[in-house]
């Protein structure tokens, strides 16, 4: 390995990646968007879950003569959603567009629901809920004490990662193949640069563009949301550097002999797409069926945002997350080792 | 800045290539088959050759960017080893640098690829660099590029110089521009393997040529060597009006060409004092000695290549 080589395709590297403007931009640019996006969309205290339907003449929401108890009319996460017609609302109901169907004005209390759709049976069981006497009650309410964790703080994490994936997938293996198509990597092949070389500076110089936009969409996203940190910003970066070295050496797998565009288009959405949901970016596999759960473990952003989030959300220490980057340090030296095998740089 | 080094005492005899059978198969298609022949040290060689002929193939093989199916390459005598790459600069015909990256950046970069690279300021000024040296690679023209590709092939300071069609697309001044640098680099004891279409420009560079058609070699010799060889004779050529005799009665080959007669001979003062003694007017007369031109169309047929 000769660093003076790597070194010199490293700066090449990211001097084109600076100077693309649209492409730099745009790296910043997409994870802020989505942040800003989930926080306005759930970083509000009101986050109204089940969506229930009722019908008026007026299509307003007017609990005036109404049977249904107060403690529904005010419970917290349901949103009431007014029609003109019962049939309207029965349509709305049959297209699974609201959870529940109820006739304000009957002293039956008269509802309806789809018995397909799981959220209209949640939705009916605290509607009958409320129809109880309170003293007739035999649960024991209980509230967790502490800091509570919202919602955009779980998230976070999870949109970096996705970012990270898309920039590390997409930046080293799309790239590469491009490279490979209009011959700049024939020119390179003319010069003693060795595939290794090559390879272990598009990854190095990809993470350097990943910490450093991670850095900037933090700072920027933190003004707005003051995300609460409760381990050490060190580990958290290095979960995230290790995260980032992996993800590039999987495109890097994915680039090694490429030739097509639009197949290496296909491929990486092909991985991208499941990684990005298996992996919890946007919710938990936590009660999924185990064999999801263990496919999930073959992507290195599960185990990246595992690691992050027990970091971010539970104060966890390099201790309480060496397996994660213990795991993400192989996936990276497999991966690089792979991609130096089979490496082609002519088309 | 240095001044350019001239090396006088290369030696001709030695060789620096060795082509050894070689055969190149892509799918169903056979690109070149039983190619053989040999590349003197410090000379310039031409490979000519219609579309199709297997030139690039053959040169990208000597390069060591594809493997050839069977034959081998030696290089100095000996198979090619690790060291090949230092030793060689390269020119391709179909290539591309990364956009972003100004001319000057992009000689840093290749030139901290090597063990011994060759001093900037000399390349810069042999290669004209300096009125394009904060362009960016994505707003050269074509002239510009090429000299920058040139410059890039001779970072190293190679002792073996490939150029695959270097010429193509150039305007006169830069194709004449490029000449002169190919003559430099030559006179420093630099080995030159080409490609071109321009037999003008194998003419006026190469020391010897071998011709390609169908992926296998059909000549291989020095310019004036083919010509003698394939080409004999020069042709005069004069309008028809400035006969007043009967063709029929001419004490040459001849043959029409339009209005155009073209008369052969062997010797071209022997056969203007032929014409002279006949009183027939050479006022309107062209006289045409054969050219690597002739001979590449006399080997290779006029008919049309993809």
């Amino acid at each position: 390995m000769n660093f003076k080589r790597m070194w010199a395709m490293f700066t090449a590297r990211n001097h084109e990646f600076f100077r693309d403007r649209a492409a730099f931009g745009w790296n910043f640019l997409f994870p802020f968007l989505i942040i800003i996006g989930f926080g306005l969309i759930f970083g509000g205290k009101e986050h109204q879950q089940f969506k229930i339907g009722v019908w008026s003449a007026t299509a307003q929401v007017d609990f005036s003569k109404s049977t249904v108890p107060l403690s529904f009319q005010q419970g917290k996460y349901l949103q009431f959603i007014a029609f003109s017609s019962q049939a309207e609302g029965e349509q709305k109901l049959q297209h699974l567009k609201i959870d529940l169907l109820l006739d304000t004005q009957s002293p039956e209390h008269r509802y309806w629901i789809n018995d397909s759709s799981p959220q209209g049976y949640v939705a009916e069981q605290i509607f009958l809920a409320s129809l109880q006497d309170k003293s007739t009650r035999l649960a024991d309410k209980q509230v967790i004490k502490g800091v509570q964790i919202r919602y955009i703080d779980w998230l976070f994490p999870g949109i970096l990662g996705m970012n990270m994936m898309f920039s590390a997938l997409w930046g080293v293996g799309y790239v590469v193949v491009q490279y490979r198509k209009n011959g700049t990597l024939k020119r390179l092949k003319a010069t003693p640069l060795t595939p290794m070389e090559y390879l272990s500076a598009q990854m190095l110089s990809r993470i350097f563009l990943i910490m450093f936009t991670i850095i900037v969409v933090w700072i920027g996203s933190n003004l707005i949301f003051h995300f609460q940190v409760h381990g050490s910003y060190g580990v958290l970066a290095l979960i995230f550097f290790l995260g980032g070295l992996s993800l590039s050496s999987m495109g890097l797998v994915l680039a090694a002999r490429g030739t097509s565009e639009e197949f290496t288009s296909g491929i990486l959405n092909f991985i991208s797409w499941p990684m990005m949901f298996l992996s919890g970016v946007w919710f938990s596999l936590e009660g999924s069926p185990a064999w999801i759960q263990a496919v999930a473990k073959i992507f290195p952003l599960t185990h990246m945002l595992t690691g992050a989030r027990k970091i971010m959300n539970d104060g966890a220490t390099l201790a309480d997350v060496q397996s994660e980057c213990l795991i993400l340090i192989a996936i990276t030296l497999i991966c690089l080792t792979i991609a130096a095998r089979i490496f082609s740089w002519n088309e | 800045m240095r001044q350019l080094r001239l090396h006088k005492s290369f030696a001709y005899m030695n060789q620096i290539v060795e082509v050894i059978n070689l055969k190149k198969v892509f799918g169903e298609n056979t690109a070149v088959t039983d190619a053989s022949f040999t590349v003197k040290e410090g000379i310039c060689f031409g490979l000519l050759g219609p579309n199709g002929a297997g030139k690039t193939t053959t040169m990208e093989i000597m390069e060591d960017i594809i493997a050839p199916t069977s034959g081998k390459i030696l290089y100095q005598g000996q198979p090619r080893g690790a060291s090949f790459r230092e030793e060689i600069g390269i020119q391709f015909q179909h290539t591309s640098l990364l956009n972003f990256l100004s001319v000057e950046e992009t000689l840093f970069s290749f030139h901290k690829l090597y063990q011994q690279p060759e001093d900037l300021d000399y390349l810069i000024q042999l290669c004209d660099l300096n009125p394009i040296l904060k362009q960016r690679n994505n707003q050269l023209s074509g002239g510009q590029l090429q000299r920058l590709m040139l410059a890039l092939a001779l970072i190293n300071r190679p002792r073996l110089v490939f150029l695959d069609e270097p010429s193509t697309g150039l305007d006169p001044q830069s194709r004449r521009n490029l000449w002169d640098i190919v003559r430099t680099i030559k006179a420093e004891g630099k080995t030159i393997i080409m490609t071109t279409h321009s037999m003008e420009e194998a003419e006026y560079l190469c020391d010897e040529v071998a011709i390609m058609d169908m992926g296998r070699i059909i000549a291989w010799d020095t310019p004036a060597r083919l010509i003698q060889t394939h080409c004999q004779g020069s042709s005069i050529l004069l309008p028809e009006s400035a006969f007043k005799m009967s063709l029929d009665d001419l004490p040459f080959t001849w043959k029409h060409r339009d209005k155009t007669i073209v008369l052969k001979t062997a010797q071209v003062q022997e056969g203007l004092t032929k014409l002279l003694s006949l009183d027939i007017d050479l006022t309107e007369m062209t006289i045409h000695s054969p050219n690597l031109e002739d001979v590449f169309l006399y080997l290779t047929g006029k008919g049309l290549r993809d």
